[in-house]
């Protein structure tokens, strides 16, 4: 039986991570708080990497492909022992590279992002390589929903099927929203599910935040020997911080040390927080 | 008229790149449904040649991923679709990264020949030249490409390949990277080309030294890392520079040698036989070079009338001198063939 509970305290640390990194300059927290259950998941129970694998040919890559999340990613990597966790303090700093998109210079990121639409293919790149020398790595990429509306994705994607790479897992964040508004009203999605399987993918669509369905999601690869794998995640936009769930204009927070304070406690149960920083349009 | 180059032949270069291929076993092959230069490598390289189909920015993403598990990816498309398409993907994937990818860019330049303005890259060492670390091969003829091929492929270096498999009659120094070559001695011209006009040039040059006007000829080779001490030599020997390039002025060979001279503080006139702010017309080869004052003949009458016009001293609104005291300016020059 798996150990639920363990996945669940160290995603509330993520999370707590994240909003610490929602100060000073601020970080996408919206994505990140959405994907940390995922993240989290992935690296406990699926991913077959860790600290001292990280130049072994055989582990499993995770490549985060809508790259504003990396809060998440930052703090999962901490937990794991990746690089110590006090490095988290130096979020935007020039004294390192913790800043808004992944880089290599963060022991455990594989690939930089920022530009969207990348990754699928880098990491299609990775898993053809890895069927020709016959090794036994899995490619794991976490895309943005509102990154689909790029084309290269969808170009990707019917070469991905058309290759069978059926160790490739693509993982759709889909909290429903792309920078300032919801998906739905501006390039819908929808039914995405289908989409993907039409263009070969063997696809199941999960809640994103019920560790049983992660589970289930990942337990069996691949979902359908000779094709790549879709799992469309329904998750939530800031998931774990009431106040702001599902909010549009949280998608990228600045928030003041008192305000950081406040969603920590809210984080861990007590009232909801009333933020007053100005919320951001972005892009 | 003399017939300076025949019609490319890829065979050539599939064979080296074949054997190449099969001796290590890090390189990879792709390809966005170009085969033209590589039709006999599926065969050679079974499960490592991979054609993804039309998809140029797939192809870049997936060669990054290649290369990061330890391969040498070689792609193959059009140089604009692979260039302007694909540029961002080669931008963050392979440049940002400084992995090895090797970019072959098919029928560069004017060798597009009928294809029209949307096949003719002729901006495409501006943009791979922006690309912090990118390495530049601009082959004179398929000899030329045959003696850097090998150094240019295992270098670590992310590189573009301007390809050419042209036909000519040179015969070709050993190749070394970042070093261009010397084709001819002179001193009234010198004479910096690059790519499928080299052996265009050679044969004019000598036409001119028939006539007792020398040419110093360089083979610029590479781009990047350019050779400046050729640029430097040439500029400090000759009376008059003289940049040839099937390529836009801006971003260029010309602008290249510019900042190069202004850099080392050389004061010379600077001629640019090039594509002044427009595009070709599209037609086949020799009728291309013809009508835009590239054939061996039109080349030797305005190398003539450079030399004629310096000897005179008298300015024409071809010849532009590069300047910098008391401030750098350098103002283009239109070339009219």
């Amino acid at each position: 039986m798996t150990d639920f509970a363990e996945v669940e305290q160290i995603a509330r640390r993520v999370r707590a991570h994240a909003i610490r990194m929602a100060t000073g300059g601020g970080c996408f927290l919206g994505a990140s708080l959405s994907c940390a259950d995922i993240l989290v998941y992935l690296y406990l129970h699926v991913l077959r990497t860790s600290p001292v694998r990280r130049e072994d040919p055989a582990r499993d890559y995770l490549l985060l492909s809508k790259g504003h999340d990396v809060p998440a990613l930052y703090g999962t990597l901490a937990e794991l022992g990746y690089f110590p966790k006090a490095r988290l303090a130096k979020h935007l700093s020039t004294d390192d590279h913790l800043y808004w998109h992944p880089n290599r210079a963060i022991p455990g990121v594989e690939f930089h992002s920022g530009s969207l639409g990348h990754l699928l293919s880098v990491g299609m790149g990775i898993a053809l390589e890895a069927k020709i020398s016959g090794g036994p790595s899995r490619v794991f990429v976490v895309v943005g929903d509102g990154e689909l509306n790029e084309g290269s994705v969808w170009e990707a994607a019917l070469v991905a099927s058309a290759k069978r790479l059926d160790n490739l897992v693509l993982i759709v964040d889909r909290n429903g929203f792309q920078a300032n508004v919801a998906t739905e009203s501006l390039i819908p999605l929808e039914p995405l599910a289908d989409k993907l399987a039409s263009f070969g993918f063997a696809v199941t669509e999960i809640d994103g935040h019920h560790l049983p369905s992660l589970e289930e999601a990942f337990a069996v690869l691949p979902r359908r020997p000779g094709s790549p794998t879709a799992v469309v995640a329904r998750t939530i936009r800031n998931k774990g911080l009431p106040s702001i769930e599902g909010r549009a204009e949280r998608w990228f927070v600045n928030l003041s040390p008192a305000e950081v304070q406040m969603l920590l406690h809210e984080l861990e149960g007590s009232s909801r927080a009333t933020l007053t920083s100005e919320p951001l349009v972005v892009r | 008229m003399m017939v300076a180059v025949s019609a490319p032949d890829d065979r050539s270069y599939s064979r080296l790149l074949g054997d190449l291929a099969l001796a290590d076993p890090r390189f990879v092959v792709l390809t966005a449904e170009n085969r033209a230069a590589i039709r006999d490598l599926p065969d050679r390289l079974g499960n490592r040649f991979v054609d993804v189909g039309i998809c140029e920015q797939t192809m870049i993403g997936m060669a990054a991923g290649f290369a990061l598990r330890g391969r040498i990816p070689v792609v193959h498309a059009l140089a604009t679709f692979l260039t302007l398409r694909a540029f961002e993907f080669i931008r963050d994937d392979v440049g940002i990264a400084g992995l090895p990818v090797k970019l072959v860019g098919g029928v560069p330049g004017f060798l597009s020949e009928a294809n029209g303005p949307t096949h003719q890259a002729i901006d495409d060492l501006a943009v791979m030249r922006a690309i912090p670390g990118m390495h530049i091969f601009c082959p004179a003829d398929e000899s030329d490409l045959l003696a850097g091929l090998p150094a240019v492929l295992t270098s670590p270096a992310p590189t573009y390949i301007r390809f050419n498999a042209s036909q000519s009659r040179l015969h070709h120094a050993p190749f070394e990277l970042g070093h261009a070559e010397l084709l001819s001695e002179g001193h009234d011209l010198g004479i910096l080309a690059a790519g499928l006009l080299v052996p265009y040039v050679k044969e004019a040059c000598d036409l001119l030294r028939g006539e007792g006007i020398t040419s110093r000829l360089v083979n610029l080779r590479m781009i990047g890392p350019i050779d400046e001490e050729a640029i430097v030599e040439t500029a400090t020997r000759c009376d008059l520079v003289v940049v040839v390039e099937d390529h836009l002025l801006v971003g260029g060979v010309y602008q290249l040698v510019c900042e190069v001279l202004v850099r080392r503080r050389l004061s010379v006139p600077v001629l640019p036989f090039g594509l002044d702010g427009r595009w070709f017309r599209p037609a086949l080869l020799p009728d291309v070079l013809d009508y835009e004052g590239f054939s061996v003949a039109k080349l030797s009458e305005r190398l003539r009338r450079a030399h004629q016009t310096r000897v005179d001293a008298s300015p024409t609104s071809e010849v532009v001198d590069v300047v910098f005291e008391p401030l750098p300016s350098v103002s283009n020059g239109r070339s009219t063939p």
